[in-house]
């Protein structure tokens, strides 16, 4: 199959001179990518699916033992970590959903002319471009409950709201929504330019209303690109850490990540940590493959 | 229906001028065609009529209101583009349906039903009801898109060259359909086209278009006949309008230079003698090809420089001196390459052109 694709190689060529062949040309290239997956990231994947069914701590010298699937039955089984799980489907839900409505709205506002149009996008990607840890820890000063200006701004007097347990998560959510709402903006916008002019227009000889243009011509046609943006977003937020870490520190706020966390560089739990990522993985693949069979079937309609 | 006037329309595309002071009226009911080239402007003029484009200058009436402020909804007209713009991901039927779905207007399920059924009918589409519009060939689109545009009863049919992405075959069968469907439904039609064949074959009443003006409007025939300046002899017909420079002596065509002279009718001034053809002044003769006869006997000896079998006819080209012109003959006449033959025209048929503006005299009158 792939030697069909291979163009020949020049004989009058310097590789050619060397006695290369297409083949070896070819090899030259893939070989280096496919040691650095295997030794960075096949290895590893595999190597920790063996730990997970182990009692190691890396920390501790002392010789570990084979214990089967007694940390996945332990860990199943442990109220602590299903509520960490519903706290990080609460977050999910909340960061996901509101940047697909603030990402898809600031698009189909971006979708038009208007002076400095590109100036003003550019500005709105800025957050997806910082970094995490950056962002997380600049949230922290804005909802300062004793300075911050989001209090000052909505009057809310001294709302602490990220040492509050009912607020702490959300007040992260809305962090994540402002910093990956670019994201969303981003698909949507070039989703929406892909819709032909000539429906609208179409639309509006035939008498549609906004509303009506929008349910029945713009949605339809942007669904899929709003879907792998909806695919990406589930799994980034579910494996959320960092914004989250730095910002606070509620236990109403401790998603999965940072359980996984402190389990193995806290607690050195190695061999169980190894096994809750296995578990969290599991799920982000379950989740996305519901995706992407939805996605295939809206392609096809 | 509803009739519809442009008044003095000027539009500006930044520094481009795609219209310059258009006027034109088209009567209720009637098939009026725009006939013109690539970039005339015609499908601004449909566009602006849609309101989808805003004049810089100038008004549109329909039924005599001015509608500068009416949005494309509220000026209820059916506008078929040349790209067809069917809702993609939705069934013919459910393309038929939008039209009739918006909730202002949204008409009782029964109606829809009955309204669709009957232009599927109209268009003999009904076997393509519940087949994605992408699985559809380019003639079913087009119907599928003209079918959209009669489900709602509109009071002007806007059409911008439906015709001219289909094959030849299907293209005179639609034209034969569109042309029985609106007097069917006595409707008022604009048809946009670049295609002369569509235009007389079509229309009530054509509107030469050229470079955002308008040049004549008139009846088939009356384009056809009596064009108002050498550009609409040449733009229509097909072989075009011979055009050949010469002066008036003595109520005979002499052409410029002296190559040959030909006689003139009296039809050719009109009845009497038109004001302007004066002896001497420099004139564009024009003759269509099917006036022009080979004759053993006649004036002007010319050789056959192309000849260009049609089937029902043969199209041959003359070529006096440096002139050349085109000659519409029967199948059966025998002629060579190179041939000598005497021509002669119909002296009645020529229709004489000022030298200078091109306007023909008769309407210059």
């Amino acid at each position: 199959m792939a030697s069909v694709a291979l163009t020949h190689l020049d004989p009058a060529s310097r590789a050619a001179a060397r006695g290369w062949s297409d083949l070896t040309i070819r090899n030259m290239f893939i070989i280096p990518t496919l040691a650095f997956l295997i030794v960075f990231n096949i290895f590893p994947l595999i190597y920790s699916l063996g730990y997970s069914f182990t009692n190691f701590a890396a920390n501790r010298s002392e010789p570990w033992q084979f214990v089967g699937l007694q940390n996945y039955r332990e860990l199943l089984s442990d109220d602590h970590i299903w509520s960490n799980f519903v706290i990080t489907a609460k977050y999910v839900i909340v960061s996901v959903a509101g940047q697909m409505i603030v990402g898809f709205g600031l698009a189909l506002l971006l979708n038009r002319s208007f002076p400095m149009k590109g100036l003003i996008t550019t500005l709105l990607l800025l957050p997806m471009m910082m970094s995490a840890a950056v962002v997380g820890l600049f949230w922290q000063l804005l909802y300062s409950p004793s300075w911050g200006p989001i209090n000052y701004v909505f009057g809310l007097g001294d709302f602490a709201w990220l040492s509050n347990p009912d607020s702490a998560l959300y007040a992260v959510a809305i962090t994540d929504i402002w910093m990956w709402s670019p994201f969303v903006m981003l698909l949507s916008l070039a989703g929406l330019s892909a819709v032909p002019q000539h429906l609208y227009e179409a639309a509006a000889i035939d008498r549609a209303g906004w509303w009506y243009t929008f349910t029945r011509i713009t949605l339809p046609l942007v669904s899929p690109i709003l879907l792998i943006a909806l695919i990406f977003r589930t799994m980034e937020a579910f494996k959320t850490f960092d914004i989250a870490y730095t910002m606070t520190t509620q236990p109403t706020a401790e998603l999965i990540a940072i359980r996984l966390y402190k389990q193995a560089f806290q607690q050195w739990d190695t061999g169980k940590s190894c096994a809750l990522a296995y578990i969290v993985l599991i799920m982000v693949l379950a989740i996305t493959n519901l995706y992407v069979k939805y996605l295939n079937k809206v392609k096809e309609r | 229906m509803a009739h519809i006037e442009l008044k003095n329309i000027t539009k500006k595309f930044g520094s481009h001028t795609a219209l310059t002071g258009l006027n034109l009226e088209i009567a209720d009911g009637e098939f009026f065609v725009l006939l013109g080239e690539t970039g005339a402007g015609k499908t601004t003029t449909l566009r602006l009529i849609a309101g989808l484009e805003k004049p810089n200058e100038g008004q549109v009436f329909i039924d005599g209101v001015d509608v500068a402020d009416w949005g494309a909804a509220e000026r209820d007209v059916a506008l078929v583009l040349q790209q067809y713009s069917l809702y993609p991901r939705y069934t013919v039927r459910q393309n038929l349906e939008f039209p009739l779905k918006p909730k202002i207007r949204r008409l009782p399920e029964a109606e829809i039903k009955d309204r669709v059924a009957r232009a599927a009918r109209t268009l003999r589409i009904e076997h393509l009801l519940d087949r994605k519009t992408d699985r559809l060939s380019g003639g079913e689109m087009q119907r599928v898109s003209i079918g959209r545009a009669i489900v709602r009863k509109p009071r002007v049919f806007l059409m911008d060259e439906p015709l001219s992405a289909l094959d030849a075959k299907l293209r005179e069968a639609l034209r034969t359909e569109l042309k029985n469907l609106q007097m069917q439904l006595g409707a008022t039609f604009l048809f946009v086209t670049h295609d002369q064949i569509e235009a007389m074959s079509m229309g009530d009443k054509v509107g030469v278009l050229n470079h955002g003006r308008i040049v004549q409007t008139g009846t088939p025939h009356e384009i056809y006949n009596n064009p108002r300046d050498t550009y609409v002899a040449s733009f229509v017909g097909s072989p075009p309008m011979n055009l050949i420079d010469g002066r008036l002596v003595n109520d005979r065509a002499v052409m410029a230079p002296v190559n040959f002279e030909l006689p003139l009718g009296a039809k050719t001034f009109g009845g009497g003698r038109t004001s302007g053809a004066t002896d001497g002044r420099p004139l564009v003769f024009g003759i269509r090809p099917e006036d022009v006869y080979l004759e053993s006997g006649a004036p002007v000896e010319a050789r056959v420089h192309d000849v260009e079998n049609h089937g029902v006819e043969k199209i041959l080209t003359l070529r006096v001196g440096d002139t050349m012109l085109r000659a519409t003959v029967p199948a059966r006449t025998d002629v060579a390459i190179e041939q000598p033959v005497r021509f002669a025209w119909n002296p009645d048929k020529v229709v004489m052109f000022d030298k200078g503006s091109g306007v023909s005299l008769r309407h210059a009158g």
